[in-house]
């Protein structure tokens, strides 16, 4: 029966009808890998980079900011240049240059846009954008460089650039992508999670070619780019910039610090160079030359540079010998017995006179008494519980410690205790004869700038310190750090601070500072001469002012130098002015601190190769530039080294 | 009934509403398809594929008016002249077509391109039909009244084949269906079938272990078989398959490996396989699984596809139509889609049976036959189930050509079967 044929043909239809749905119900619902994330190639992800987050200093002043710049993008297939000189004369390009651009652009897509010129300036751009509208297939695209105020704060800000190989592979959750921009050093650095903002993510679509083709969903799925948040530091900028040129020819630190909040008004390491040329497409050239610089300008001195306080460390000893009850504000002493030598000075028969005189025996005898004061028969026993002693009350100051400051790579210095020596002479095998040099801050002992300056601060506090920071608050609503906000106490009370700011203020006024006293403000000031086995002594300065009510703590450290008062002191006594007055009496002083050149005493390490050469180029004047390469014409070095 | 009464009385609503339901959703298909969301081009912008397939539809619809008003009596009367037309056409492109896309099979009338080949499956339905109404002709006893319906079919396939239009000549395939409901052994479809799906089988998998399968199955069946049925020549019969399928398997594998160059092998290979040449051949394929893939359930949403819009699926308005209703729609749109098809092809056979004459049953099979084919290998492409074959999806796929000859061929069958009160059986 032919008829019955018709229920096979209806029945084949309906089988194929079935395994076509079934099909469908595969691809359409239970495979996965069809899905709009994983193999949709029309939609794309695009990522948008927010702007990152703005540094301004103390007085609301921008020190670190985004510039806007544009990148010049062509699409290789609308090209239309009539008149391709004209053109390349305009974007100050050469012909050549010009076709292997476009040459270079068309290998990597007809379609899609790519770079051409990279970076043009704001005037670059206003200046052809008009011209531009008779050439079709090229646009400008936003894009934004950080850009830092100048030859200034170098080590404190840091810089950002391309996120390294290692740095990709080494973050803990996947945020960074290649070519991605971080923060590598400094602020930069320790802020990077504050200042980088949040990415947004735009879903566009594109079409087979790459072309995009507008917001996917009307940008329903797209999240904003939210900028990073600004940073508001206590820096003064020109302040900053007063004591960079202060510090021009010379090695060496300042750091200055609000003592009532630990906001640190300046720092310099100097040498410094501009930020901004690690901030451009030449960052690895130019930071290889940094890196070879025989003055190691990408040494962060003030927080990582450790020295031997020499006699600002006397300050220490004497608050210590008051607090501990050794000796009593009128406690006098002569140069008798002690095996330290001492520059001739007036009688010492108070501890404010023993701080003014900086006298090297006043301060060998506080240090015995402190080290002595306890019922050990045995010196041996007795030195070492005495040092222990001694050890925590200095680590109060800080001292030895790390401070906290917001920088990466804070030092923590040496404060040696009694493990110390007994891992150089053996347990019970050393006294005080031993460590004596301690006492006038010579010896073991290594303080850092940073943790001078606090001292300092300490000092002007009359006995407590906050942490010392550069950003006081963060983002618009203005949070602050607590760990900026915890009041440190050094132990020793307030009163036994009088006579050594009493000495501090005789050492400016007619001591060993007294040279470079400014009239009307009252500073607080003590010299330091650090020994060090390369050359010259390191001149030290810590002082704070007015004396009253202090507003500035400050320490300065000027390498191979000589004494505390030739150097180190007209510089924080001149920044100290500046600060307070913002105007400068000692013009002469100023002129004569600026022309110093202490660079040329500082022994440099053995090669590399054109050291020599260098020296000489140098003490012909020329700015530094112990470079092996030519410095390239545009790019303008360090401010002057 | 009565003779004179309105036609709309008797013809078959439920096709006709199945149509008008395609007409409408490939129409809007055909918009989103070509919908650009920079320029928001209206539906009814001629200048379009939307717009100008609204045209078509509207054109196709005074066709289908004459068809209604033309005397049923004529298509019957008349089917050789109009399979002689056609093939006159399918002649004269060859020589005056105009070339599009590498096929010269395009005529041109004025601003209205239209393509001959389109309307060969109408020629040959009705010409087949004519043939087979001579209730004489018995395609179960005498070969010999084979042989004019192989030259029915093998004229304009020559003739396609030279224009270079393949996908159009392969849909004659489809004519085994009324072969078979008019007589055909069923053990020639069942070759035919079994024969494509061992030749698939050895292309993707080894030949030794193929014919290791065919031997184990012989044995099987020889094991099962009763004895009486072995003694009398089934055991000889069972082994000479086995051995004929062996042959085949191994048949394949020489010319694949020996005859074929390797370009030519590729072609082959990338059918099965659309991943070994994902930039090439395989691409149309991969992008417009992707496409219907992304649609999940319920779809992007009307005009929300965007692999279908942006260029990535080929031919998006014409042969990959169905992509679109896929990646917008979702499963719930091809569902519905696919439910159309297969409810609109078994109507036609529910409607060609009840038809008295033969003239009229073979037709109305010719035309469920076709429509199951093009369906068949335009959905199958798009889904990876069949080869890339250029046909269109009927009343889906933009097109005037398309769309006019299936009309055509759908309401002469309805217009025969709204007759069929008054026609006297005479098969």
């Amino acid at each position: 029966m032919l008829e019955n044929r018709r229920f096979v043909i209806i029945g084949f239809f309906a089988l194929i009808g079935f395994i076509y749905l079934f099909r469908l119900f595969y691809l359409q619902v239970l495979d996965e890998s069809y899905s709009i994330e994983s193999s949709s190639n029309s939609i794309k992800r695009v990522i948008e980079v927010p702007f990152r987050g703005q540094i301004y200093d103390r007085n609301g002043k921008l020190i670190v900011y985004n510039t806007p710049v544009y990148d010049l993008l062509v699409t290789p297939y609308k090209v239309k240049v009539d008149d391709t000189l004209r053109f390349c004369r305009v974007l100050g390009i050469e012909k050549r240059e010009f076709d292997s651009l476009i040459t270079a652009a068309s290998a990597y897509s007809r379609v899609k846009p790519s770079l051409f010129l990279r970076q043009l300036s704001k005037e670059d751009f206003a200046s052809i954008q008009d011209i531009m509208v008779d050439y079709s297939g090229f646009e400008f695209a936003k894009s934004s460089m950080r850009t830092y105020k100048g030859a200034t704060l170098a080590n404190t800000l840091g810089y950002v650039s391309e996120i390294s190989k290692k740095q990709l592979e080494k973050q803990e959750e996947p945020y960074y992508r290649q070519s991605d921009y971080i923060g590598q050093t400094g602020i930069e650095k320790i802020y990077e999670n504050e200042l980088r903002g949040k990415r947004g993510t735009k879903f566009v679509m594109q079409n087979v070619s790459g072309v995009y083709k507008g917001a996917w969903k009307g940008g329903e799925l797209d999240t904003m780019a939210v900028a990073g948040a600004n940073l508001y530091s206590g820096i003064d900028i020109d302040i900053q910039q007063y004591a960079d040129s202060l510090m021009m020819n010379k090695v060496g630190s300042v750091v200055a610090i609000e003592p009532k909040t630990g906001q640190i008004i300046s720092m310099v390491s100097a040498p410094t160079y501009d930020p901004n040329f690690l901030a451009t497409r030449h960052f690895s050239k130019n930071y290889t030359a940094l890196y070879r610089n025989p003055y190691k300008p990408l040494f962060n001195r003030p927080v990582m540079a450790s020295y031997r306080p020499g006699s600002t460390f006397k300050l220490i000893q004497a608050l210590i010998g008051l607090q501990e009850g050794v000796i009593t504000p009128n406690s006098g002493f002569t140069h008798a017995n002690c095996p330290i030598g001492c520059h001739n000075h007036p009688g010492t028969p108070t501890v404010a006179l023993g701080v003014t005189h900086s006298c090297n025996p006043y301060f060998y005898n506080v240090f015995r008494r402190i080290i002595y004061n306890n019922k050990i028969s045995n010196t041996f026993k007795a030195s070492a519980a005495g040092l222990d002693v001694w050890h925590d009350r200095i680590s109060k100051f800080g001292i030895g410690q790390q401070l906290g400051i917001d920088l990466p790579s804070e030092r923590k210095g040496n404060l040696p205790d009694k493990k110390y020596y007994d891992k150089i002479y053996g347990e019970n095998r050393w006294k005080f004869s031993n460590i004596y040099s301690l006492s006038i801050g010579e010896g073991e002992i290594l303080i850092t700038p940073l943790k001078m300056a606090n001292v300092a601060a300490i000092i002007a506090n009359r006995g407590y310190y906050y942490t010392p920071h550069v950003i006081h608050s963060v983002g618009e609503s203005r949070t602050v750090n607590p760990d900026f906000t915890v009041r440190h106490e050094t132990g020793v009370a307030p009163h036994n601070f009088e006579p050594v700011i009493e000495g501090m203020v005789g050492a400016v006024e007619g001591g060993t500072a007294r040279r470079s006293k400014v009239e009307g403000i009252e500073i607080a000031g003590k010299t330091g001469t650090s020994q060090n086995k390369r050359g010259m002594d390191h001149s030290i300065f810590i002082a704070f002012a007015p004396v009253d009510d202090p507003k500035i703590a400050i320490a300065v450290f000027v390498e191979n130098a000589g004494a505390g008062g030739s150097a180190a002191a007209p510089i924080a006594n001149l920044i100290i002015e500046k600060y307070l007055t913002r105007k400068i009496t000692n013009k002469a002083l100023e002129e004569r601190i600026m022309k110093a050149d202490f660079m040329k005493n500082v022994i440099l390490p053995a090669p590399p190769k054109p050291v020599a050469k260098d020296t000489v180029k140098r003490r012909q004047g020329i700015p530094m530039a112990p470079l092996e390469k030519p410095i390239p014409s545009e790019i303008n070095w360090f401010k002057r080294f | 009934m009565e003779e004179g009464k309105p036609i709309t009385k008797n013809v078959d609503w439920m096709v006709v509403l199945i149509y008008i339901a395609c007409l409408g959703i490939g129409w809007v298909n055909i918009y989103a398809a070509v919908y650009n969301p920079e320029t928001h081009s209206s539906i009814f912008d001629l200048s379009n594929n939307a717009g100008k397939q609204l045209m078509w539809i509207g054109t196709t619809f005074i066709l289908i008016i004459c068809i209604l008003v033309i005397d049923y009596k004529f298509y019957e009367t008349f089917s050789f002249i109009i399979y002689a037309i056609v093939i006159f056409l399918l002649v004269v492109v060859l020589f005056a077509g105009s070339n599009i896309n590498g096929s010269r099979s395009w005529i041109k009338f004025g601003a209205i391109s239209l393509q001959p080949a389109q309307f060969a499956n109408l020629a040959v339905s009705l010409a087949i039909s004519k043939y087979l109404s001579d209730p004489a002709i018995s395609l179960t006893r005498k070969l010999k009244d084979y042989y004019p319906i192989l030259g029915i079919i093998a004229l304009p396939s020559f003739l396609i084949l030279l224009s270079n239009e393949t996908g159009s000549m392969l849909v004659f395939a489809s004519f085994a269906i009324i072969l078979y409901r008019e007589g055909m052994p069923g053990f020639i479809p069942a070759i035919g079938i079994v024969s494509a799906a061992l030749l698939i089988i050895s292309l993707l998998y080894n030949s030794w272990y193929i014919a290791g399968a065919i031997i184990f199955i012989a044995g099987i069946v020889i094991w099962v078989m009763p004895v009486m049925t072995r003694r009398r020549g089934g055991l000889m019969a069972t082994v000479l398959i086995a051995f004929v399928m062996i042959s085949i398997v191994f048949g394949v594998d020489f010319f694949m490996n020996n005859v074929l160059q390797k370009h030519q092998r590729g072609r082959i290979m990338v059918l099965l396989d659309p991943d070994s040449d994902p930039r090439g051949i395989g691409w149309n394929v991969i992008q417009s699984k992707i496409a219907i893939g992304s649609g999940g359930f319920t779809g992007k949403g009307f005009l929300q596809g965007t692999q279908t819009k942006f260029d990535f699926v080929p031919e998006q308005s014409t042969d990959f139509i169905f992509c679109t209703v896929g990646e917008e729609h979702g499963f719930v749109g091809t569902a519905v889609v696919v439910s159309l098809f297969i409810l609109l092809i078994s109507r036609l056979v529910v409607l060609a049976e009840r038809q008295r004459s033969r003239f009229a049953r073979v037709y109305g099979y010719c035309v469920a036959g076709i429509f199951f084919f093009h369906f068949l290998v335009n959905v199958g492409m798009t889904i990876g189930l069949m080869p890339v074959i250029g046909i269109p999806l009927p009343f889906f796929s933009y097109g005037g050509s398309s769309l006019w000859s299936f009309s055509v061929l759908l309401f002469i069958f309805l217009k025969i079967d709204a007759q069929r009160p008054f026609t006297l059986s005479r098969g």
